[in-house]
């Protein structure tokens, strides 16, 4: 068989329904040629950013169970599929998360302590650090997938290198905007990523009731765009085939849909109980086990002798110290201000909203709200 | 100098000048490019500015919306065409749950300033479907802002305004008022401020509140009962939806004590109420009378073979006149 590190090309060009791409497999063994390269610099930041945003999403898990956070949407289990392809991106490129791609956004730039000033809460959460172009996340499901047809479409208009890239799951392939966003993309040729975390499930629904489709990448057939399915636990494989949709939008060639295959381990939110629709023990076991994309990747870096635990004992406690100055930042941040909530309904404030604040504002000097 | 134009001609003639000034206005909708719109509001606009600047999109209104929301955020000002107000619901969501929230979300980091222009209303024997009045629905919503002209005048003002509105704008087109008549328009960009209503006609015995295709109705029965009876009604053009412009609603009550509310929308929940609760807010002691509705009935809109039945007619709009003032 033929090796390529071109899995978009060669999935499109052969017209037929793509295997899954796999560079790294869960025993960390390299099977696919890797162009372009990755050096040892960008492994080691590939495993310590999926290090970091695992300690991460643990931790959010704990907070809520302490009652310290709202409800909250862990992602253990896809961190390849958010650091490989956020990984791939440039700095000035829009990314429009959902509500378990904080991981993403967080290898983009987002600021640790603005998720949890988020699923705190706080009206700061769905801020991104000036300059950056991280959308809030979306909650309504696939909607997002439009907005980065719009953002990319006006990257195109007006000259600039950028691409959108918007995050989704298996369960948006059903909606309306999912496919809207294909076309439109395809219409127009937009420098636009369309990728997908295929974890098996939409809460509770698994893929073979969402679909007949086998594959989500085979509906980009539909929109003559190209659609491919890789590992989502092979950071590798994702980050390489990230890296070469981006580099086809800079270069004029449109959108392309990318299926990640992947397994989210735990519930769907805090407030969920996978028990109730999967074999919850096993399942979860099984993709640890077998399929886990820290554990893979760390089996060939230190195979490589790019990695020893001394190191990871380090990284981890480095991560857990930054997390925690992080949730002390977001901890002590300021309660939101209710009079706030009157702010930026629009550019200019109009007399109802002025008027209602003063109401409020009334009602809280007396102290009747309590 | 101005032109005799069509409330059609002044919404094109207001998008071919913001085209013309501002490299980030696009217009993008079903049938608006090269076929110039159903109803031609863009003819003309896609042979003088391209192809990348007036997009005959797919046939999607979430897409349309939606990608009409990306284009804001990354600095375009689109314009979107619906081809008819009851095609909106698709888009709905993009625009109550996206375009309408961006703003506060992102705590003014990032806007959405989006023109969502549609005919709508009744009254031109158009199929199923072509003749709503939902206003309502968007009125609901905070971080819209909603406008309905009622002549071409104002349609050119007050679209030159929404264009440059930093927040997203319905900008509802009354389908009867299209080429109903001409008036004097100004060549020259002006604006028309988004909030303010205007009074069309001074009156002393009971105020009529009016807007779209029903200010006309309003007009007519106005000048009727002045003929017939002598009582002088004053008639507000509300111009803006949301948010309403309650210092001229309430002024007007102030000097006339009566008011009498004229919508084609549906009477339940529809902004008539809004309207009253103003008026019993702010000037409940100087009201004469019970505030009276004339709007459309509480049924989907009927088969054009009797949606004249359905729409406020002038007599119904007298009869809602001497009902008030006799009291």
């Amino acid at each position: 068989m033929e090796k390529t590190g071109n899995p978009i090309m060669k999935a499109h060009s052969s017209g037929v329904e793509p295997e899954m791409f796999q560079v790294l497999t869960p025993e960390g063994e390299i099977v696919e040629t890797i162009d372009p390269k990755i050096d040892k610099s960008l492994m080691l930041k590939m495993y310590e950013s999926m290090l970091l945003l695992r300690t991460f999403d643990r931790k959010s898990i704990n907070l809520q169970r302490q009652g310290r956070m709202g409800t909250y949407a862990p992602f253990e289990g896809q961190e390849a599929s958010q650091v490989g392809s956020a990984l791939a991106l440039s700095a000035g490129d829009w990314m429009f998360p959902t509500y378990r791609d904080h991981g993403a956004a967080i290898i983009h730039g987002q600021e640790l302590y603005r998720v949890f000033l988020y699923w705190m809460a706080h009206f700061e959460g769905s801020i991104c650090p000036e300059g950056k172009r991280i959308m809030p996340p979306s909650v309504p499901i696939a909607t997002q997938m439009v907005h980065a047809v719009g953002t990319a479409w006006a990257s195109k208009l007006k000259g600039e290198k950028n691409v959108s890239i918007a995050y989704f799951g298996d369960g948006a392939t059903s909606e309306g905007d999912f496919h809207e966003a294909l076309n439109f993309a395809g219409v127009y040729k937009t420098p636009t990523i369309f990728f997908c975390q295929n974890n098996g499930y939409a809460i509770s629904v698994p893929f073979n009731k969402q679909s007949a489709s086998k594959t989500i990448s085979q509906r980009a057939a539909a929109y003559d765009i190209p659609g491919v399915r890789v590992d989502g636990n092979d950071i590798f494989a994702v980050w390489l085939t990230v890296k070469e949709a981006v580099e086809r939008a800079l270069k004029g060639e449109g959108p392309t849909l990318i299926e990640a295959i992947t397994f989210r381990y735990g519930a769907h939110t805090t407030a969920d109980n996978p028990a109730i629709y999967r074999e919850q023990d096993e399942i979860s076991t099984f993709w640890r086990e077998n399929r886990d994309p820290i554990t893979r990747l760390k089996k060939f870096l230190i195979k490589e002798g790019y990695w020893n635990d001394e190191q990871e004992e380090m990284v981890l406690k480095q991560f857990n110290e930054q997390i925690d100055a992080h949730l002390q930042k977001a901890e002590a941040y300021p309660k939101s201000n209710p009079l706030e909530m009157f702010n930026h309904v629009y550019a200019n404030e109009s007399w109802h909203l002025k008027e209602q604040q003063q109401e409020l504002e009334q009602i809280l000097k007396k102290g009747v709200n309590k | 100098m101005g032109k005799s134009l069509t409330m059609l001609q002044a919404i094109t003639e207001a998008m071919d000048q913001k085209l013309g000034q501002d490299d980030r206005v696009m217009i993008m909708g079903e049938d608006i490019g090269v076929n110039g719109g159903v109803f031609r509001a863009t003819e003309g606009l896609y042979e003088k500015h391209g192809k990348d600047r007036v997009v005959d999109t797919p046939l999607a209104e979430s897409g349309i919306i939606g990608s009409a929301i990306g284009l804001a955020l990354n600095g375009m000002l689109p314009i979107v065409e619906i081809q008819f107000l009851a095609f909106i619901y698709p888009g709905f969501e993009q625009l109550v749950s996206h375009a309408a929230r961006m703003r506060y979300r992102t705590r003014g980091q990032f806007g959405v300033p989006l023109v969502i222009r549609t005919p709508y209303g009744a009254g031109i024997r158009g199929p199923e479907l072509h003749s709503e009045s939902v206003e309502t629905f968007f009125a609901h919503t905070p971080g819209l802002k909603v406008v309905a002209p009622s002549n071409p005048y104002d349609a050119k003002g007050l679209l030159i305004s929404a264009i440059e509105d930093p927040d997203p704008v319905v900008f509802l087109e009354p389908t009867k008022l299209y080429r109903a008549f001409k008036e004097e328009v100004p060549e020259e960009m002006y604006r028309i401020p988004i909030g303010q209503a205007k009074v069309v006609q001074e009156g002393s015995d009971l105020t009529i509140f009016a807007w779209g295709a029903m200010l006309r109705e309003a007009l007519n029965a106005a000048k009727k009962i002045e003929n017939e009876k002598g009582w002088k009604c004053e008639v507000v053009d509300l111009r803006t939806l949301y948010p309403l412009d309650r210092d001229t609603i309430v002024q007007s009550i102030k000097k006339t004590g009566r008011a009498l509310i004229v919508h084609e929308a549906h009477k339940t929940a529809g902004l008539g109420a809004e309207i009253i609760s103003i008026i019993n807010d702010e000037a409940l002691i100087y009201l004469k009378a019970p505030i009276k509705r004339v709007t459309g009935f509480d049924v989907p809109v009927p088969p054009f073979s009797i949606e004249d039945h359905y729409l406020p007619t002038v007599e119904r709009v007298k009869q809602g006149i001497t009902d008030t003032i006799t009291f």
